[in-house]
Parts: C-alpha cells; structure tokens; sequence
C-alpha cells in the first residue's frame, strides 16, 4: 500500500514543483513587489521579500486613487465594459447555444464545426479583420458613409471596444453553454409540458434553474480574461478615453519605470477576481444542495 | 410518455447563420486581402500573390523579419507541446490516483491556472523572471517556460477526463491476472490514454502559437518577436497586406493542426470500437467533456 502511493506521488511531483515554482512563486513576488520598496535613485521597484517588512502606503495610494482619484475612471470603465460586453455576449450566445443543443437536427454537426471555428481563429486575426473593416477607407466604413454615418470607428469610441470584446469573446461563451444546454435532462421540460406547463413556463421553472451553474460557469469564464484583456483595447482604440484596468497594467508592468504601481495594480484585479470566484462556487453549491432535495 | 417536440422557434436558425457570417465573414476578407495586387489592406486592387512571394523583400516569406518570426512561432509551440505533454500527463494520472489532503492541494494548484487571466500571469512571471529567478533570460527561455505553465492545466483537464471515463477496472483486472503496477500502468492504461495525449499535443500547440499575452510580456525584442506579436505590433500602422498574408498562415497552420487532429482522433475511435466518430473527436478537442 505504501509503495503505491509513492509512484502516484513521484508521477505528479514533476508537474506539481513547476507549477509551484512558476505559478504559486511568482504571484508571492507581486505582493513583494507591490509592497517593497522604490530605489530613490533609479526609482525601480526593490522587492521586500519579508512579509513582515511589507509597505502599504504605496498600495493604500492606488487603493485612494481607484475609490475616488485619477484612477477611479479606469475602475469604473472596466466595469461597465464587461458588463455591457457580457450582456451582449448572452444575448447572442444562449439563443445560439439553445438552437445548437435543441433544434439542430441533421445539421448539427456542420452547425457546430462552423460555430467552433472562430474559437481556433487567432485573436488578433480576428482583431486585424476588424481593423481593416473599420479603419476610414475600410469596407464597414465605406457601407456605412452610403447611409450618411460618418464615424471614426477606431478612435477612441466605446461603442466599438465593447462590440470588439463582445466579438472577440462570444465564442468562448458559446461552447460552454452548449455543453450545458446539450448535457440538461429535457424529459424534464417535457414532463412539465405534459403536466401543462406552457412552454414560457417550462423554460422558467425547468430550463432556468437546471442550466443556472452551467450558465454561470460560463459567465466566469469570459469575464475572468474580459477584465485583464488589454489588447482588444489597444488595437481598436488606442485612447486614454477607452482605457480599461488590463491597459494601466500593460503600461505599468511594460512600458514605465513604476513596475510597482503595476504589481498593485494586479494584486486589485486578482482580489476582484477571487471576489467573482467565490461568489460563483458559493451558487454553484447552493444551486448543487437545491437538485440533491 | 408522449413527446412533445420541442418548439421550433423561427428565429433560432436565422440567428445561428448571422452570427456564423458575422463571425467568418471579417476573417474571409481580411485572408482575401493578402491577395491584393496594391500596397492597401482596405482598397482592392486585383489579384496577385504579391505579398506571399512576389515581391523580393517585403512579401511573407521572403521578409526576414516575417520568416523569423514564423520559425521562432513554430519552435516555441513545438517546444512547449513537447515538454508540456510528459509533465501534464504524469501530472494528471498521479493526481487522479493520489488520495487525502495532498491531493485536494495539487488539484487546486493544476485548476487556478484554468481561471487565472493570462495577464496576470504574464505580469507575475516578468516580475519574478527580472527579480528573482534573473538567471532566465528573457526572450525564448522565458517565453517557453511561461507557456509551459500555462498550458500545463490544460493537458491535466483533458488526460482526466479520459482516466475518469476509463475507470479503474482495466488495470484492476491486469493486476489480478499478474502485472506489476508499473506494468498495468505501462501497458493497460498508457495504450488507452492515447486520444487524451493527441488531443492535449494538439490543444497546446495550437494555444501557443496563437498566444499573445504571456509571450508578449516575456519577450525580448525583435528576436523573440512570434507571429501574433508581430501582428500586435503593426495591426494599426501602415502595414502592406503582407501583413494578412502573416496572419492567414498562423490560422491556417493551426487548422491544419486541428484537422489532422481529429482525423487521427476519429480514426483511433473507430478502430478501437469506441463510438462517436468525428463529434466526439471534436469534443476531445474544444474540452466540451469537461
């Protein structure tokens, strides 16, 4: 008994002790970062590998600056970009996920190949694509000048970073939700229609409630990369009027010397994110208890 | 029990068909662009192989600096599949068989990567590379071993699902007919992983030629520059559609991938009894059987 538990140990040890050292590591060294210190000299951030030692004031300044300073903006920006872009991505994503898993038919797979495909279309051709589309001589543009609307689409506007989220994330919406969709018991709906429930009423009482931690699983799993992305914001606007938390990261990790301000920035967004985490495995166990009764 | 089909909603598969032309459409013309006879990426000018191999110095495969960045894309992916399937698979099967509390720590370490955005990732590990582990250079070594760890969880999610729907019943029964565990694991269980580990050498090629954010973050200049970054990097310049032409080749090199992927997948599956065919192929591959 006790040899065979070493080899499954001695199988996973490589693995873990990477991930330990690159993965698990690394995120204490953004804490020392953030709460180190700042060379007076070259103004590079020193890191204060001793927790006990660790200096907030740095930290509590971003913190000030995000709840109501320069940086308050940004914060609330972000928000509301993912959320106006993962409202559009439910929007198109549930009814085509629906289709896919209910009324596909013989055309299923062919569906679900071209459905697929853009989730193994590189990002930034994706991005590129819309780019030329969009750009003042681009096809989009030119279509859209016949009717009258002249719009510099790639110059700070809001509406075409969200589509651009939007755009960029909905694949990886859909596939989740089919999943969930296909993998539901749907006697159970036709059992309520038996019983004579409307189908509007099915679609509330059954539907809903069984596909509810499939949905907001996929919900997570957009909004997650949706909060750090950085890039789709870059390539279609370019502004400051635009910029998004992933944006100051880049520019603070990236393009400055204040890597600190950077690290702090990610501790933030890593909260946030552990916030979204937790609140999801709390309604997924709930919503777990709720089936078993 | 009587069935009540399903309600055909009309809506549903004209929905379906706008969203695949509004998904597919912009990428088709962006690949038809490569073909353009002029210097524009928006203004069609007919048709030419011009920026694939016509022109001497700034057409894809003839630009230097679009082939290097073409050789360092395939090498970082090849190298990254080829460390990351043996750790990922060992990883996986040792997780999936260890028991108590050690092994509720590793799989909580194998699924945080899954839900971690890349950027802070990406930010952690250039903090840790430039201030801590400073003997790795950054640039290739950085780069592979950053995509290495971000791929690792992935080849652990799809090797596990296979163990689940293996079961333990195979090697139990090499056991009682005599085999050592090495020798049940060796020769029962290695043969049946087989679809997991094509599928994972596939995902994790085509998730890190195409990855960005973390190869970006530990890249070290023009010399480090893969396909993607360089697309970043002149997407919104004025760049010729030789441009197009790069990124045309990163899609289809990874659809070239994919396809030989499933092929093979759907071929093992009907020549090992299993059913499903080219679906469950496809399944294997998008990590739908999560």
């Amino acid at each position: 008994m006790r040899r065979n538990t070493r080899i499954w140990n001695g199988l996973a040890a490589p693995g873990a002790a990477w991930l330990l050292t690159f993965f698990a590591v690394p995120f204490y060294a953004v804490a020392c970062v953030a709460f180190g210190s700042i060379d007076p000299v070259f103004r590079d951030a020193i890191p204060q590998w001793n927790p006990l030692q660790w200096d907030f004031t740095q930290a509590q300044d971003v913190l000030a600056s995000a709840l109501n300073g320069p940086l308050q903006g940004v914060f609330i920006r972000t928000f509301i970009f993912v959320i106006a872009a993962m409202m559009i991505c439910f929007l198109i994503g549930f009814p085509i996920a629906y289709f896919l898993a209910r009324h596909a038919g013989k055309r299923r797979l062919l569906l679900l190949t071209l459905i697929i495909m853009p989730f193994w279309v590189n990002y930034l051709m994706r991005m590129l694509s819309w780019v030329n589309l969009l750009s003042p001589s681009g096809l989009f543009s030119r279509l859209m000048s016949n009717f009258g609307i002249n719009y510099n689409w790639l110059d700070g506007s809001p509406i075409t970073v969200v589509l651009g989220l939007v755009y960029g994330y909905v694949p990886f919406l859909i596939l989740p939700l089919y999943a969930t969709l296909e993998r539901m018991d749907w006697r159970l709906v036709e059992a309520a229609r038996d019983l004579g429930a409307s189908s509007r009423q099915a679609f509330r009482l059954i539907t809903v409630p069984t596909a509810k931690a499939g949905v907001a699983a996929a919900a997570i799993l957009i909004a997650l990369p949706m909060f750090g992305d950085y890039y789709t914001n870059d390539l279609l606007s370019r502004s400051p009027k635009t910029e998004m938390l992933g944006n100051q990261i880049d520019f603070y990790i990236n393009n400055s010397s204040q890597p600190q301000r950077g690290a702090i920035l990610v501790m933030m967004l890593s909260v946030l994110l552990l916030i979204a985490l937790s609140w999801y495995l709390r309604s997924t166990a709930r919503v777990g208890k709720e089936q078993v009764r | 029990m009587s069935t009540i089909a399903p309600r055909r909603i009309r809506v549903l598969p004209i929905l379906a068909w706008g969203y695949i032309a509004w998904s597919l459409v912009p990428v088709l013309i962006a690949v038809a662009y490569s073909f353009n006879d002029g210097r524009s990426r928006t203004m069609w000018q007919g048709f030419s192989f011009r920026w694939w191999f016509g022109d001497p110095n700034a057409s894809v495969f003839r630009d230097e600096s679009m082939r290097q960045a073409i050789v360092n894309s395939l090498v970082l992916a090849t190298a990254t599949m080829l460390i990351v399937a043996p750790l990922g698979i060992a990883l996986a099967v040792g997780s999936h068989r260890m028991r108590g509390k050690l092994s509720s720590g590793v799989q909580g370490l194998t699924s945080i990567p899954l839900i971690t955005p890349e950027i802070v990732v990406g930010a952690a590990l250039l903090l840790t590379i430039t201030r801590l582990f400073s003997g790795i250079p950054l640039g290739f070594p950085a780069q592979l071993l950053g995509n290495i760890t971000f791929s690792i969880s992935a080849v652990v999610v799809i090797v596990r699902a296979r163990l689940v729907s293996i079961g333990s019943g195979f090697e139990e029964a090499a056991r009682d007919l005599g085999a050592t565990r090495m020798q049940a694991l060796r020769y029962v269980l290695m043969p049946m992983l087989w679809p997991s580990v094509m599928a994972s050498l596939v995902v994790v090629f085509a998730t890190v030629i195409d990855d960005f954010v973390i190869t970006s973050f530990l890249s070290a200049g023009v010399d480090s520059e893969t396909v993607p970054l360089r697309i970043y990097s002149s997407v919104r310049g004025g760049a010729t559609p030789a441009l197009n032409a790069l990124a045309t080749l990163l899609v289809a090199t990874t659809f070239a991938a994919l396809t030989i992927a499933l092929f093979a997948l759907s071929h093992w599956r009907k020549r090992h009894g299993e059913p499903g065919g080219i679906r469950a192929a496809l399944a294997d591959i998008t990590r739908m059987g999560e």
